[in-house]
């Protein structure tokens, strides 16, 4: 692949403090994320997948700033914006959008859908008052939304049409990268569909780079070019779409394939899973070594011990596993 | 239609030896432009043993007719029309009383969100032994045991400490686990799962999907599994109805529903799944614009204002149940399908 790394992610680390027990008596930290390294491509869409609390939406927010990273950098146009200011970081802001999974809630019910989407485009003085109304039309028009949508509000619209008023709003700022953390997980089959069309469409149009955060792996399959598992705040592998899903290394990626339902019952009746036993362990403690040992189907001596390296098995094909030896699926 | 690897008795689809048989439910909810009907006289069925999938979009009414079954239905929702039977008798003019022996008794539920649905400050063992002690007559010890038995049976790693835990103190995954052994705990005949899963993530979902489906063929019990979710009832029913808009357009078995699917509904909603096999960059075929909201249903067919196959009869009447096999297995509601069959 020859496209240039928009935004190059090294090292990053994210631990929340906080307090616990009935009067907030005991200190202690949530590893969300820990040493985090992957570059975002120009114009790529790249997921990550993973279980609730691996660390992906934590991902998002802290290479956007929104959350202060621990250590480690972002770095993004030959600057590491994870140690700017809010005030330095207004102009990097512009360009770093996020969409939400859920668009009731991040719009605000008492402004129409014009507001919504012509505030920010104020803001960042991208067009004067008089150029206003009809660049709210355009962006309307670009998300699938006729113009008299602007003098609505959220709450009359379906969940579809305020997830497409979402996007309108992050693009009004024309952005290069968007963050889409979840953002059609809440929608119904039939709509779900429309928005990846339209971000698909999108993407081509304005050549926009995605990080896009899911859980439905199927989703995933369809929209990216590569894709970044994660387990308990560390990645676990990372690849092309057809490495990963094809020629999967990591046995926590094999596991997560194999729970995927397909739409085909007879594949379905007779398919052996391969069920991972037992639960995530907790983000407070960790477990030592690798993270996965203690669900792990292959887990040896070693991997309590040493966390594994993350690196490159296959030409760009990254995985952390002790049992995977060069070019060979462990 | 055997499972392949485990033994389980054929279900009685082929006898239609009927163990639920709603007819004509009509469901109203009480609006400020006066009653707009949500559920519209649906007609549903389960066989003894039969596992029954019922597939729709948020808002098609799927959960509010097993509610209302089991009269459970919020303030300013009511049943207008119709009849519920279970075991031969029905259960809207049953007896509070005679109704609260069936639910949790001969019919168990496991809901969505487990947080909400199980009691935040009773013990899991106590949440588990009540409906035993209430149904079934046990004894406090009696129920106990069997608490542990029950958490066991669902795979609960250390059941008997578990059982003076809260559930607080449980994952997820583990408190969906409590759910089920809960609606289990009395041996319905009859078990019904409101997305039970799509609160969980992929690998736990997997896991309790295998749970019920081994529990299912173990104790040779009647399943409603109620989901938005095609793929992931695949491999887990015998028959699946789609909902829309509060009516059933389509009925058939599994197998047929997914090689033949006829209504122009369920054809897009399989085609929205995105395949594993699909490339990148397909579009996806998707079904434009959204559901009716109750009050402003259409006068004929509630899909005609999203059908790629619209045709002038379906703007005026709405089409009923029929059947497109030869046994009647496979029944759709829709004039095109419908006259697409005669032509053949």
């Amino acid at each position: 692949m020859a496209a240039q790394p928009l935004m190059r992610i090294e090292n990053l680390v994210k631990h929340f403090h906080v307090r616990l027990g009935a009067f907030g008596e005991r200190a202690a930290t949530v590893h969300a994320l820990d040493d985090v390294n992957f570059d975002i491509l120009e114009g790529e869409t790249l997921s990550l997948v993973g279980e609730s609390g691996c660390g992906k939406s934590t991902t998002g927010f802290t290479l956007l700033n929104l959350h202060r990273a621990t250590e480690g950098k972002v770095i993004y146009q030959g600057r590491n914006i994870v140690e700017l200011d809010e005030k330095a970081m207004r102009p990097y802001r512009r360009q770093l959008q996020i969409v939400f999974q859920d668009p009731y809630s991040t719009l605000n019910p008492r402004m129409t859908i014009g507001e919504a989407v012509g505030e920010p485009i104020l803001f960042h003085k991208l067009a004067t008052k008089a150029e206003l109304k009809d660049r709210i039309a355009a962006l309307l028009a670009d998300v699938g939304l006729p113009p008299r949508f602007a003098s609505r509000y959220p709450h009359e619209l379906s969940g579809g049409q305020r997830q497409r008023v979402a996007i309108a709003r992050a693009l009004a700022c024309q952005p290069k990268f968007i963050v889409c953390d979840e953002a059609i997980s809440a929608l119904d089959v039939s709509v779900q569909a429309q928005i990846i069309n339209l971000l698909l469409d999108l993407q081509q149009k304005y050549g926009l780079t995605y990080l896009f955060i899911a859980h439905d792996l199927a989703v995933v399959r369809h929209i990216s070019d590569r894709v970044g598992v994660m387990y308990l705040g560390r990645l676990a592998e990372l690849a092309t779409r057809e490495e990963l899903f094809e020629h999967p290394l990591h046995p926590y990626t094999k596991a997560l394939l194999s729970a995927v339902p397909e739409a085909d019952p007879a594949h379905e009746r007779s398919r052996k899973r391969q069920i991972l036993q037992g639960d995530v362990p907790s983000p407070l403690s960790p477990p030592p070594g690798c993270r996965f040992h203690t669900r792990c189907p292959i887990a040896m001596d070693i991997c309590d011990k040493v966390v594994p390296e993350w690196r490159e098995a296959r030409p760009g094909h990254r995985v952390a596993c002790h049992a995977v030896t060069e070019g060979l699926p462990g | 239609m055997m499972m392949a690897n485990t033994i389980r008795p054929e279900p009685s689809t082929k006898t239609g030896e009927r163990l639920l048989d709603v007819k004509g439910l009509t469901i109203e909810i009480e609006t400020r432009n006066g009653p707009a009907t949500i559920v519209d006289g649906i007609d549903l069925h389960v066989g003894k043993g039969e596992t029954l999938g019922i597939v729709g979009e948020s808002g098609c009414g799927k959960s509010l007719t097993m509610l209302s079954m089991m009269r459970l239905l919020p303030n300013k929702i009511r049943v207008t029309k119709g009849e519920a039977n279970f075991a031969g008798r029905d259960l809207q003019t049953m007896s509070n009383s005679e109704l609260r022996k069936v639910r949790g008794g001969d019919v168990g539920f496991i809901f969505q969100d487990p947080m909400t649905s199980l009691n935040p400050v009773m013990r899991i063992g106590q949440q588990l032994a009540e409906p035993l002690i209430y149904h079934r007559g046990m004894s406090k010890a009696q129920a106990r045991k069997r608490a542990g038995e029950l958490l066991r049976l669902v795979g609960i790693p250390g059941a008997e400490e578990r059982l003076d835990a809260y559930p607080h103190e449980l994952s997820g995954g583990m408190r969906q686990r409590v759910m089920i052994a809960i609606g289990l705990a009395c041996n319905p005949q009859l078990l019904i799962a409101d997305e039970p899963t799509t609160a969980l993530d992929v690998t736990i979902q997997a896991q309790i999907v295998d749970l019920v489906k081994d529990l299912r063929d173990k104790l040779g019990m009647s399943v409603v599994w109620i989901t938005h979710d095609l793929a992931l009832i695949a491999g887990l029913v015998d028959r699946i109805n789609v909902l829309y808009a509060g009516t059933v357009v389509e009925d058939a078995p599994v197998d047929a529903l997914f090689a033949n699917p006829s209504h122009p509904y369920t054809q897009g909603l399989l085609a929205s799944i995105p395949k594993l096999s699909d490339e990148r960059s397909i579009r996806l075929s998707s079904i434009g614009g959204t559901p009716p909201e109750p009050g402003r249903r259409p006068k004929g067919c509630p899909f005609a204002p999203r059908c790629p196959l619209v045709e002038s009869i379906c703007h005026d009447s709405v089409p009923s149940l029929e059947g497109l096999s030869q046994n009647g297995s496979h029944r759709v509601a829709c004039f095109v399908a419908q006259r697409k069959l005669e032509a053949a």
